[in-house]
């Protein structure tokens, strides 16, 4: 009888952090996870509430509005962002999307030329050009290491990347980081961040099952994962890809 | 006497939205109003001065057509004439288009002076339409995360309704949600006239705020208290920190029933003497939207008997719990555009256990919202066990079906038809004679499917009623 694997995740500023639909990656990983056997333990991490850095094996940061932002950027500058850091200095698998995405990152300025510090744990900065730039707004289609990324971007800020960051995947279909340089997100280690809306994981099975399997592979040294019946996921990935116009 | 341009707007608005339906293009309200527009674009604020009991803008993320829907009833109710926006076209072009269609040919309004406009305006649009149709009355009934690609945040439309207020001359009154944090904070402030109204029911505290939920924290970056939480972010509100607290009511619901989700009772008024009210619609969240038509009402001076006649006999606005009658199949029409609004359609689906086949259907147009991620913030897991037959349509059909599955809604019940036809009569065969069909679309999918029911079901076009 084997024992059932235990995977720990850190939801970070889950009621800050939370607005589009980004709480259905925490889902999909949940289903993805227990269909395996694998048990998911979710921790919120709100404002004020600190973890240590090899507390979490998983650590996800979503999207929030710009109120929420600045709150969360004063708590980041504290033990939080140190946490995060180390965390993904040592491997642990982190996922940040948008608003959590810029944050992750050395530092965000605003419309109005405001500058907030983000935790440094991604080489990266994002700048707003202003409310006359327009929003990159859109379906989006990127190809990935494993195969492509399906999701919807909504994002003001540009954000650039450093030489510790490798972009996540190049554009199809869509703005990605800046609108120009024709990539999407960012990686370090075990560590992405991405624009992508969607939400991402579940339109994108092979993605999430590979953070998953660097979870593992990393605490259990067994990356093994039972494939599941995703037919009604490929299909959704395809309906995405063409709402982007890129099929 | 209208002036010169105006009449020759309403001409060109007549012309444009007759040749519109007769094209088979739709109302052609819309159109209507763009064309006037154009040739007069003052028309909209020269109207409605005319109107002999001025006019009412209803507005939030939630609920607009269905109050609009009440507020008429009682009007009529009160013997009142009416002009209002009833096809649901809520930007300045639908509002002037209606006010164009009650006009008749020399430009003047018909029967005017005893009629008092109705008008559903996008939360957007609060700005203009305040500064040129001049209400004496405006009801914020709500406000939810709605469609993020068109407003980018709930703050951004707080912050341009007060922004509106602040330079609204003529000082209308406000009919204001005491239940939802951002909308009762609208009424702060020396120079503002408020009314406010709200539920208070111990029965229905859920004890906490839903997922779904904004506007938790207060200015001052503290999270409120609940002492009762309804849904979403509506309640019994606190801030324990700089005090700020959910207004006294003038418009007070109380002992509200649900019953199997298709009728509601409360109460009313003070609570020894106190009415009862019942209604044909179904649904905590229609109990907010009889609030709002109640307090405009009262605010505006119409009488309590035909306030009360008015909730009482007022049937399902436009797409909103309509009925139909198909092949001897119920069918019942819930619009779902956004999470905490779906929530509130999903709780009322879950009265009644005996609707076991739902037709659910997700497009992505401007008015449906392009950015489909927002299903993932609606909680479809409270209806897991419910359906048999699961029957999903629309351009995101797949996606919906996805958030269904990972909802724990058995995939063996989802049947995936993209093909919106074909997926209505899917879901009319697997619904058993004399059952009930449960269907839940986002607004353009709405339209499309309510076209279907009414051809099906032998009822006549909106616009011929």
């Amino acid at each position: 009888m084997s024992e059932d694997r235990l995977l720990r995740l850190g939801h970070l500023y889950p009621r800050q952090m939370n607005i589009y639909g980004d709480r259905g990656n925490i889902t999909c990983l949940g289903r993805r996870c227990r269909l395996r056997d694998i048990r998911l333990e979710v921790t919120d991490l709100g404002p004020g509430q600190s973890f240590a850095a090899d507390e979490f094996d998983l650590l996800f940061m979503g999207g929030a509005q710009d109120h929420e932002q600045r709150l969360v950027a004063e708590d980041l500058a504290g033990t939080k962002g140190e946490s995060l850091r180390a965390a993904v200095e040592s491997g642990a698998v982190f996922l940040a999307v948008c608003g959590g995405y810029q944050l992750a990152g050395y530092f965000y300025r605003g419309a109005d030329g405001e500058e907030l510090r983000g935790a440094g744990a991604l080489d990266l900065h994002t700048i707003h050009p202003g409310d006359r730039a327009p929003r990159l707004i859109g379906n989006l289609v990127a190809t990935w290491e494993g195969g492509e990324l399906a999701g919807f971007e909504n994002h003001g800020g540009r954000t650039y990347l450093g030489p510790a960051s490798v972009p996540l995947a190049r554009v199809i279909k869509g703005f990605g980081n800046d609108g120009a340089s024709g990539f999407e997100g960012a990686r370090r280690l075990n560590a992405f961040g991405t624009y992508l809306h969607g939400p991402l994981l579940p339109k994108n099975a092979v993605f999430t099952d590979h953070l998953i399997a660097l979870a593992l592979g990393r605490k259990y040294g067994d990356a093994n994962l039972q494939p599941l019946e995703d037919d009604l996921e490929t299909r959704a990935h395809a309906a995405a890809v063409r709402a982007a116009g890129a099929r | 006497m209208p002036s010169l341009r105006t009449r020759a707007g309403v001409v060109a608005a007549k012309i444009a939205s007759a040749s519109s339906r007769g094209l088979g293009r739709g109302g052609g309200t819309a159109v209507g109003g763009l064309a006037g527009l154009r040739v007069a674009p003052s028309m909209a604020s020269e109207l409605a001065r005319s109107l002999g009991h001025g006019c009412v803008l209803i507005t939030g993320t939630n609920g607009k057509t269905t109050t609009s829907h009440l507020l008429a009833a009682i009007a009529r109710a009160a013997g009142w004439g009416v002009v209002a926006n009833a096809s649901g076209s809520n930007l300045m072009r639908g509002l002037t288009g209606s006010l164009a269609a009650a006009a008749g040919i020399d430009g003047a309004l018909v029967n005017g002076g005893s009629s008092l406009g109705i008008f559903e305006v996008d939360e957007a649009v609060i700005p203009q339409a305040t500064q040129e149709l001049r209400p004496r009355a405006i009801v914020f009934l709500d406000l939810f995360r709605d469609q993020l690609d068109r407003y980018g945040e709930v703050e951004a439309v707080a912050a341009l309704w007060r922004r509106a207020l602040d330079r609204a001359t003529d000082n209308p009154t406000l009919i204001l949600n005491a239940d939802d944090p951002a909308v009762a904070s609208l009424g702060e402030g020396d120079r503002r006239q408020a009314v406010y109204f709200g539920i208070n029911d111990q029965e229905l505290n859920r004890g906490r705020t839903e997922h779904a939920a904004d506007a938790i924290t207060c200015t001052c970056g503290t999270d409120y208290d609940y002492g009762l939480a309804y849904f979403g972010h509506l309640g019994h509100w606190r801030c324990p920190n700089c005090g700020r607290a959910r207004p006294v009511t003038q418009v007070t619901a109380r002992d509200v029933d649900l019953a199997d989700g298709r009728r509601l009772a409360f109460s009313i008024g003070a609570p020894e003497k106190g009415t009862r009210l019942t209604m044909g619609l179904g649904g905590l969240y229609n109990v907010y939207n009889a609030l709002g038509a109640i307090a405009a009402a009262l605010a505006l001076g119409i009488p309590e008997d035909a306030v009360v006649r008015g909730i009482t006999g007022a049937g399902a606005a436009f797409g909103r719990q309509e009925a139909f009658q198909v092949d001897g199949r119920r069918v019942e029409v819930f619009l779902g555009k956004n999470p905490a609004g779906l929530n509130q359609v999903l709780a009322t689906l879950a009265l009644d256990p005996t609707r076991k086949t739902a037709l659910f259907a997700l497009n992505d147009g401007i008015a449906d919202g392009r950015d489909v991620s927002w299903i993932w913030d609606a909680d479809y897991e409270v209806l897991s066990r419910q359906f048999e037959h699961v029957i999903v349509t629309g351009i995101r059909a797949e996606e919906m079906a996805l958030r269904l599955k990972y909802a724990e809604w058995p995939e063996e019940t989802l049947v995936v038809e993209p093909d919106m036809t074909a997926a209505l009569d899917r879901a009319l065969n697997l619904t058993p004679d004399g059952g009930c069909l449960s269907v839940v679309p986002t607004y353009t999918a709405m339209l499309l499917l309510r076209e279907m029911l009414a051809r099906k079901a032998g009822t006549k076009e909106y616009w011929h009623s």
